[in-house]
């Protein structure tokens, strides 16, 4: 028998309470479960966030407290960049990308977006290409190759290099400092070098009378010789009406000849001007002068 | 009778919402164990299967998701004699079974066993007048049935009706549609006492639990543990449980007859402890692990301690033979059986084409049993286990779950009722005439 009042149930009784019986029953209810034990304590933890947060003087803590350990990491010497290494380039180029990137080592590759220093260091002038990278021992390494000046690009305001391409390598200051490079002139020249250094080429035959070519309207070239001969060249093809003075001055020797200007803008119809002296010249050998 | 009417009806709506939403507990509550199944409905054919039973004897709808047990408390002679108790044990066996099915149920189904099942004949016929046999005419001869008086506080359990004749053709399963001039019927009537129904309805509620139905466990043992012939030729089937034995009898797939004897494997239990001086629970386990119906010399020599926690060396030191174990058990089962055997006999078993008897229930598992009831109830005996259902753990398959599986059966494939049918507007109470006529005054 058991008492029929007072705490009926044994200490053995292995069934539920009412309650504890319920519950059950509540949590196998698959809404309920996954209320229990997701939303809630998702929202509870939004809400005690929310709370945490909205408090500014807790917020700037937190902000301060990430940013010290992101700074002891990015602090480790593993990660530090001490010396800066540039090869390839010369002294001037290498003083150049120093005083451009202005980097204060130390400091700690995280920090060093290497992307941008590529970008400054190839917005260079005289640098044609630029690898950065780091080298074991807190190296920055920069593998630079430099421009090639190919020409002497004289303007208005003075001379420049260019390079095979067009590209700018640098000031000169005087012509005599790259008396082995070609000399070009004229506005736009820059963008029609290779065209130019053709046309230079072709003209080799005739290099040490060669002065400079100008570019003329920013559309063709003429070839400006020693005595003041002026070879005017079509725009298109120049290097084939080069190759065909060249041949008419080595099958007549044309050049020799006293001539202010040979035009050869039209293919078809190339033809010469006299220098004021062998117009008179001629007109003295001719019986038939015409009077100015 | 009307009240009964409503809340059968009630339960079989009830029924219905829970097979709609396809989870359903059963719960067997026994007077030595109540066990509970958690079946899942697919809704594949569960219902509507007009020809028979469908694919697997009907099996192939549902699955057990969820099997508990635990011994019983608080009920005896398959009847709840203590409330709470009987409540925290079915609080037990339904978390458990819950647990393991990972779905809570709200629709539970129940057998009892207690109750003083009394089994009524009744008869009726109603005059159709030449027309076709519509399911209003099967209602009417249904409530044209002379009800008996069974006494007051007696409830119906089940009225089911097991035959239809139409003029001079009986034995029809289904007259819808047929042509005649009279259909009669017979219907089969349990009726329980109204308070170990009461009780037990109670108990369920408690358990935050809607309740689906209400049946007799001889009846849904019976599903279980005869095989078809044995259904459709006659057979009975006794299921020897704890606190009551009840038996039933089936004729052509129905049952005829249900009984109760008001004994069983608990009296044993208890015959052993007052012949052997030894608690309930050690004559239990010797019950379970000596217990037999049939003596031979070799159990003369098999001695079997019975001991005590006295201190005192004479009585704790004591031993049985088998053999002696094997006389106080006899008695009581010959008993039980020489009952049964009376009920069978008051019931005209002797009459049915086939007199296969079917043993079942926990108490059929005593070793020799068959023998011994075969001497009493005649050469067609067998023991009986329960059907194989779907999912159903190995542990529950034993002939002491027959009801169990029954009950899942009987969820299935439920047996048509008397109140499955609408009741036929003449029974209509008066008060309906009294509304129609004011619809109208207030109307016209």
């Amino acid at each position: 028998m058991f008492p029929l009042t007072g705490n009926q149930k044994p200490k053995s009784d292995p069934a539920p309470s009412v309650w504890a019986y319920r519950l059950n029953r509540l949590m196998l209810t698959p809404l309920f479960r996954v209320t229990v034990r997701l939303v809630l304590p998702v929202a509870a933890l939004c809400l005690a966030t929310w709370i945490y947060f909205s408090d500014a003087g807790r917020r700037e803590a937190v902000v301060i407290a990430k940013n010290e350990i992101v700074d002891t990491i990015k602090n480790r010497p593993e990660f530090m960049l001490n010396v800066m290494a540039i090869e390839g380039a010369s002294r001037s180029v290498s003083e150049d990308i120093r005083e451009i990137l202005a980097i204060d080592f130390p400091i700690s590759w995280l920090d060093l977006d290497l992307d941008q220093v590529r970008d400054t260091v190839a917005g260079l002038d005289p640098v044609a290409q630029v690898k950065v990278h780091h080298r074991k021992g807190g190296i920055l390494q920069l593998d630079v190759v430099e421009r090639v000046p190919a020409v002497v690009w004289r303007t208005k305001h003075g001379m420049e290099l260019l390079d095979a391409t067009g590209a700018p390598v640098g000031l000169l200051k005087t012509r005599a400092a790259r008396g082995d490079l070609p000399l070009i002139a004229g506005p736009g020249a820059a963008a029609a070098v290779p065209q130019g250094l053709a046309i230079i080429a072709a003209a080799a035959p005739i290099k040490e009378r060669l002065r400079g070519l100008v570019r003329v309207g920013e559309r063709r070239w003429d070839m400006i010789l020693d005595n003041d001969q002026r070879i005017l060249l079509p725009q298109d093809a120049p290097v084939q009406a080069v190759e065909r003075i060249i041949v008419l001055h080595q099958a007549s020797d044309l050049l020799a000849r006293d001539l202010a200007l040979v035009d050869m803008r039209l293919g078809a119809r190339p033809s010469l001007r006299l220098s004021e002296n062998a117009q008179r010249e001629l007109s003295r050998i001719k019986p038939i002068y015409v009077e100015k | 009778m009307m009240d009964l009417y409503q809340s059968q009806r009630a339960m079989r709506q009830m029924r219905k919402a829970a097979l709609q939403k396809g989870v359903i507990a059963i719960l067997d509550v026994g007077s030595t164990k109540i066990a509970c199944l958690v079946l899942r409905f697919d809704g594949i054919d569960w219902e509507g299967n007009s020809d028979g039973v469908g694919s697997l004897a009907g099996q192939s709808g549902f699955r057990v998701l969820g099997a508990a047990t635990t011994q019983s408390r608080g009920v005896s002679f398959g009847e709840i004699d203590a409330m709470r108790e009987t409540e925290r044990a079915i609080r037990t066996v339904l978390q458990s079974a819950q647990k393991m099915a990972n779905t809570p149920v709200y629709h539970v189904i129940v057998s009892m066993a207690g109750g003083n099942p009394r089994s009524y004949g009744l008869a009726g016929s109603v005059d159709i007048g030449g027309g076709q046999v519509s399911e209003e005419d099967v209602a009417r001869v249904l409530s044209s049935c002379d009800v008996p008086d069974f006494g007051e506080a007696r409830e119906v359990l089940h009225a089911q009706p097991v035959n239809f004749a139409l003029d001079n053709r009986s034995g029809l399963s289904d007259p819808r549609g047929q042509v005649g001039q009279k259909l009669s019927t017979d219907m089969h009537m349990i009726t329980v006492d109204a308070g170990a129904v009461q009780n037990l309805v109670h108990c369920v509620k408690r358990c935050d639990l809607e309740l689906a139905g209400v049946v007799s466990s001889a009846y849904v043992s019976g599903l279980s543990s005869l095989v078809e012939d044995e259904q459709e030729l006659g057979a009975a089937c006794v299921d020897m449980g704890g606190g009551a034995t009840s038996l039933s009898i089936f004729l052509k797939k129905h049952m005829i007859y249900a009984d109760t004897v008001r004994m069983g494997g608990d009296h044993v239990t208890n015959d052993i402890s007052l012949g052997l001086q030894i608690p309930a629970t050690k004559a239990e386990r010797i019950k379970t692990f000596y217990g037999g119906a049939h003596a031979t010399s070799m159990d003369d020599r098999e001695r079997i301690e019975i001991g005590g926690d006295t201190g005192d060396y004479d009585r704790d030191s004591r031993s049985v033979s088998r053999t002696e174990l094997i006389g106080i058990i006899k008695p009581r089962i010959e008993e039980i059986l020489e009952d049964v055997r009376s009920r069978l006999d008051a019931a005209g078993f002797e009459h049915l084409p086939s007199q296969q008897i079917v043993l079942t229930g926990g108490g059929s598992q005593i070793p020799g049993l068959d023998a011994l009831a075969s001497r009493i109830l005649g050469q067609q005996v067998r023991l009986g286990r329960p059907l194989r259902v779907h999912g159903l753990p190995q542990a529950t398959t034993g002939p002491g779950f027959s009801a169990a599986v029954g009950l899942c059966l009987m969820a299935a494939n439920p047996q048509d009722e008397w109140w499955d049918f609408d009741m036929p507007s003449e029974r209509h109470p008066v008060r309906s005439m009294a509304r129609t006529v004011k619809w109208f005054r207030d109307n016209w």
